[in-house]
């Protein structure tokens, strides 16, 4: 296969950035869209030029580190799919492409195609995680789960965290990010008395981080690797407007309690 | 911070209140086509619907003061919102493809604006009269057929009833999102209800100044 | 260099218990005063860093990874075992404790697997409790499945994700300990040394793979849990950026290495499909079940599976193990199939492969009911090679998936270094010479939520420790020579990439140190790593500058590294005379090519113990000793079910 590829080369965060053009000949159909890179970054190196820079790690889809946009399409053309279980085969011969990093304020480009996505990160500490004591729990079989309640949360929990549907969304939204790990928690018995707070905290630091907001445009489910549903998202919104417009962080049970205090014992 | 403040402050609080406003307005958009829809039953009809709406001047006013109310705050989140989501991808991508946004979605913000624009227009040309060359005061049958009767405003008010049903055949899917309404259940019908209902709007609206366009009245 | 244990006293049962009602405390308001650093977070260490911190310490943990939630423990398939008899099927403790020790063919550590298999229980109810969505039955309570052909079900799944939700799991604790200030995070940084001063670990060097800044971290304890080495292949199941140098680092600082050539590996993958491919997949074994194994009888035979008649396949495991068939022993499996390539039968392009045929149990059972049972894998079959499973049959090959071998630790998971802590993958305790499946993620948890914040509370109520400042003499040293060494890779300006080495480096490791091992092979693997290390360091090109985000000098470091452990492998493989579990030799076989054990000379842990580059390692042996289950009374156990197949 040939392939016309422009890259998009940054040298750092402050840099400008722009496409380089690059010939890629001899590809096979069989090759993975990052091992393609590989034999770019191969030939570039032993000509004395730099390799492009692009996350990976595990190459079988399950880590969360690649991602790229080609083309327009956070991912590919495939769907559904990480960058490196994104065969070849998948592209014409002859074809032109563009291979741009993830783009949002909140990512911002540390090299090339590489980006910090640490924004997620802090939008997990914010609040997405039962406080549970190391030693603390109960025996596992005091807490029942029904079978569709876990599948629903596997469903979300399978959620990788790389970021392809802040990348896709028109808005630049983290939105199913931040429903799948609202949801995953929300849904199992585990982890109800957070469940309020979680969704507040969470939803705070999206904002913080300067991500778009939703307009349901359904761009991140079309390109989520794991192909995690934007039911989420209502859900989400669900348990954020249950927890801002019923649920008070000051609750106190004491006489004397304020108003806002009152909202908690009205629903 | 207040809890109101601290509430819309945040992404999903704008939604909510775009949301919220998004639907009073709808339920104002499907009396006023009712009410319009009756020009079709004939002038005494339609005058009959007009003396109804003027028969009690406070239900009139509690209305229009809810609209004014829920048409600023749908516009001022959509701003605030649109103004975040620009800014949230400084370096924009040189090639950009869509999967699933279909058009509706991504132009919610330029109907909106063309819609608000054509509401200002509409109250100045069958309200106001301002713009309305043979505009007479209580007449409103007369204002409506005179002033449809020049094919571009008539054309006008067609574009305008399209605009205002691709705008809606997003934002009546969106709502159910937004508010937090999914349910297997009921899921697979949402987008059945948006597209019929921005179907009916269109044609509704749109029917009038086709009818007048037309000579059929 | 002392090999002590430290086994408790008392029964096996109550080992672990006496360990806990004797250790000794810190008071909660000293906690505060105590540094530790974490490097890795995967399972072992998010699990440690999260459970020290709640503990009241002060933790410094470090991943080079952009986000704690990358390590490769999220890339677990199967499960984890815990011994909790939820089926009333006959498991216990001592059941998961004795056929781990038989699994490991009794080359681990008795008291330690014990505490493992206790610990289990525990594991669930902590899982249970952070939210991790395991496979639940209709009424509500938690469902099992066996696992590798096990008598008992004790394995716990989320579906073929179990590693990825415990490791979220454990990401989760530790996301709340920073969100709350008590661990510092510092992803996207190497550690690249041990800083080692007064005889301790107290600190570490790294390099911020962003800047390329190399700094100094002080501490009172260094805990690493930077897992196993098999990416030392090239082509293996590990991610590309697992690397051995944390525990290298360590190891020429003088921490003992154990069993370095115990390395599993796993039958069923998915083939290298071109010179270019850079991982392989993992197939989950399951499908042995249903498959039959063959390839064509004539030599590169190139025609399409289907054309090839019924008399005209070779189907090698049913003819070479008639008992077993195509369920052989996992070793047995990989060694049968790659003997059959190396002679020239393979399938597919590299001729590496070999045909794993689902068309009798498709007649069987029908494609509806295989597609149920094995749905998830077809769809990664298909979506690599771009064929389905049910039509043509699919192509495997063995590959390197787990290392058992790692840093010497004592029962309390302390190296040989006092005050550097060696956790999960990276150690070499629980599993012997090969490990069950669904046991690795256990192991991870146990030493991070469990074990450690014990026995590391042990070291620091015995052990006076002098201040220490990343100023001080020793850490400006190491930072001197990481410095150096890291200017040293790109000054080299040679002509070939960081990985054409590391492929030639893998080849040759599977070639001689893989899958069946001999000593002339060996001895060439050596020679021709010290040839291929040399001309590493004159010929390797690292482009770019070390003061800036730079992959290919992230690559150069831990190749460099690698180069170092390879040779270290095969004289760990030479120096054992016998063929135990992963590791067979071909010189010790019966005459039926069975493996021959010799527990009479081997039945000891290997400890290297470095002495300088101008100098060869020397060999320390802990002898094993197996008071509750016997070498000899294998046999007897295998009449019960516990046979050599019985492994994942």
């Amino acid at each position: 296969m040939r392939l016309t590829l422009y890259i998009w080369r940054q040298k750092s965060t402050t840099d400008k950035g722009r496409f380089v053009k690059y010939e890629v000949e001899n590809a096979s159909p069989e090759m993975s869209f990052l091992e393609m890179l590989d034999m770019l970054n191969r030939q570039l190196i032993e000509r004395g030029g730099e390799p492009v820079a692009f996350e990976h790690d595990c190459r079988e889809g399950i880590c969360g580190c690649c991602g790229m946009v080609i083309n327009g399409i956070a991912n590919g053309p495939a769907g559904g799919t990480t960058v490196c279980q994104l065969y070849m085969r998948h592209f014409k011969d002859g074809a032109v492409l563009y291979i741009e990093p993830w783009r949002s304020r909140a990512f911002p480009v540390i090299k090339d195609l590489v980006v910090d996505r640490s924004a997620l990160d802090r939008i997990m500490q914010a609040g997405g995680f039962i406080s549970v004591r190391t030693g603390s729990a109960p025996e596992a079989h005091t807490i029942l789960v029904s079978k569709e309640t876990a599948e629903l949360a596997m469903d979300a929990a399978e959620c990788t965290g790389c970021g392809a549907c802040v990348a896709a969304c028109p808005n630049g939204a983290a939105m199913l990010f931040v429903a799948a790990k609202i949801s995953h928690l929300g849904l199992l018995p585990q982890g109800q008395p957070e469940r309020d707070r979680r969704a507040q905290a969470m939803v705070r630091q999206m904002d913080r981080e300067g991500f778009g907001g939703c307009s349901n445009h359904r761009e991140c489910e079309a390109v989520c690797p794991k192909r995690i549903s934007i039911r989420f998202i209502a859900r989400a919104n669900r348990d954020f407007l249950r927890a801002s417009l019923f649920y008070s962080k000051s609750a106190s049970g004491k006489a004397g309690a304020t108003g806002k205090t009152k909202r908690c014992f009205e629903k | 911070m207040h809890w109101i403040a601290e509430f819309y402050r945040s992404t999903p609080g704008k939604k909510f209140v775009m949301a919220v406003t998004g639907v009073v307005l709808f339920a104002y958009v499907l009396l006023h086509m009712v009410g319009n829809l009756q020009i079709h039953l004939g002038p005494e009809e339609l005058r009959g619907y007009v003396r109804l709406r003027y028969a009690a001047p406070g239900l009139l006013w509690t209305v229009r003061f809810v609209l004014l109310v829920a048409a600023t705050l749908h516009v001022i989140a959509a701003v605030q919102l649109t103004v975040r989501n620009r800014g949230s991808r400084p370096v924009r991508y040189a090639v950009r493809r869509y999967r699933e946004a279909d058009y509706a979605s991504r132009t919610m913000i330029f109907t909106g604006v063309a819609i608000a624009a054509f509401g200002v227009y509409h109250l100045l040309h069958m309200t106001f009269g301002s713009v309305h060359p043979e505009f007479i005061r209580s007449d409103v049958y007369h204002n409506v057929t005179s002033g449809l009767h020049v094919p571009p405003v008539s054309l006008l008010y067609v574009a305008a009833s399209a605009v205002l049903g691709l705008h809606l055949y997003h934002g009546l899917w969106s709502v159910f999102q937004t508010l937090g309404l999914s349910s297997p259940i009921y899921d697979s019908w949402r987008r059945a209800f948006a597209t019929v209902f921005s179907l009916v709007v269109t044609l509704g609206f749109g029917s009038v100044p086709l009818a007048v366009l037309l000579r059929t009245l | 260099m002392e090999l002590d244990p430290r086994i408790p006293g008392g029964p096996l049962e109550e080992k672990w218990i006496r360990y806990r009602k004797t250790v000794k405390l810190i008071s909660p308001a000293n906690k505060r005063n105590f540094t530790v650093v974490v490097v890795g977070t995967g399972l072992a260490g998010a699990s440690v860093a999260a459970a020290l911190a709640e503990l009241g310490y002060n933790v410094l943990a470090f991943c080079y990874q952009d986000s704690s939630r990358r390590a490769h423990s999220i890339a677990a398939q199967g499960g984890i075992n815990a011994a909790k008899n939820y089926q009333n099927d006959g498991d216990s403790v001592f059941r998961l404790f004795s056929e781990t020790v038989i699994g490991g063919d009794f080359r681990s550590r008795e008291a330690n697997v014990y505490r493992l298999a206790e610990l289990s229980g525990v594991i669930i109810d902590q899982c249970v409790a952070q939210g991790v969505p395991f496979a639940r039955e209709y009424s509500g309570y938690l469902a099992n499945r066996s696992f590798g052909g096990s008598l008992v079900s004790r394995t716990f799944y989320c579906r073929g994700q179990t590693g990825q939700q415990l490791l979220l799991g454990a990401y989760s604790a530790l996301c709340r300990q920073i969100g709350l200030g008590r661990v510092k995070l510092f992803p996207r940084t190497e550690m690249l040394d041990l800083v080692v001063a007064g005889g301790r670990a107290r600190g570490i060097v790294t390099r911020d793979l962003v800047t390329g800044s190399i700094a100094a971290h002080a501490a009172d304890a260094v805990l690493l849990a930077t897992g196993g080495y098999a990416n030392i292949f090239f082509l293996s199941t590990n991610a590309k950026g697992c690397n051995a140098t944390a525990i290298w680092r360590a190891y020429r600082r003088g921490a003992g290495f154990a069993n370095p050539c115990f390395v599993q590996v796993h039958p069923t993958c998915i083939p290298q499909s071109g010179e270019y491919q850079s991982k392989l997949t993992l197939m989950s074994e399951s499908l042995r079940n249903d498959g039959r194994i063959w390839v064509p009888k004539r030599k590169g035979d190139t025609r399409e599976p289907s054309e090839i008649p019924e008399n005209e396949r070779d189907y090698f495991l049913e003819r070479m193990y008639a008992s077993y068939g195509n369920l052989a022993p996992r070793d047995m499996a990989s060694r049968a199939v790659k003997r059959v390539c190396d002679m020239g039968y393979g399938v597919g392009p590299s001729g590496r492969g070999v045909y794993l045929d689902l068309t009798e149990a498709v007649a069987r059972l029908g494609g509806d009911l295989l597609r149920e049972r094995y749905g998830n894998l077809f769809e990664i079959y298909e979506r690599i090679t771009g064929r389905d499973p049910l039509k043509a049959p699919m192509r495997i090959y063995p590959a390197p998936h787990y290392t058992m071998g790692g840093l010497w630790v004592d029962y309390g998971l302390q190296s040989t270094i006092p005050g550097l802590f060696v956790l999960g993958e990276a150690n070499f305790s629980d599993h012997g010479a090969n490990r069950l499946g669904a046991s690795a993620l256990l192991q991870g948890l146990a030493d991070g939520y469990f074990i450690v914040p014990y026995t590391l509370g042990e070291y620091f109520a015995g052990t006076v420790l002098d201040g220490v400042s990343p100023a001080g003499r020793p850490f400006v040293d190491a930072q001197k020579e990481v410095q150096e060494r890291v200017a040293r890779l790109v000054a080299v300006q040679g002509r070939r990439t960081v990985d054409s080495f590391h492929r030639k480096l893998g080849a040759l490791l599977w070639e001689h140190c893989g899958i069946s091992r001999s000593e002339a092979g060996l001895r060439t693997a050596i020679e021709e790593i010290r040839a291929l290390r040399r001309e590493f360091w004159e010929d390797v090109r690292v482009p770019g500058k070390t003061t800036e985000f730079n992959q290919e000098l992230e690559k150069a470091g831990r190749v460099a590294d690698y180069l170092e452990l390879a040779e270290l492998m095969c004289r760990d493989a030479l120096a054992r005379e016998e063929s135990c579990g992963c590791h067979f030799r071909e010189e010790f076989q019966t005459s039926d090519g069975e493996p021959f054990k010799d527990d009479g000379r081997f039945c000891h842990v290997a400890v290297w113990e470095y002495m300088g580059d101008d100098r060869e390692p020397v060999r320390h042996a802990e002898p094993l000793t197996f008071e509750t289950v016997k070498p000899e009374d294998r046999a007897q156990y295998a009449s019960q079910g516990y046979t050599r197949s019985r492994r994942k």
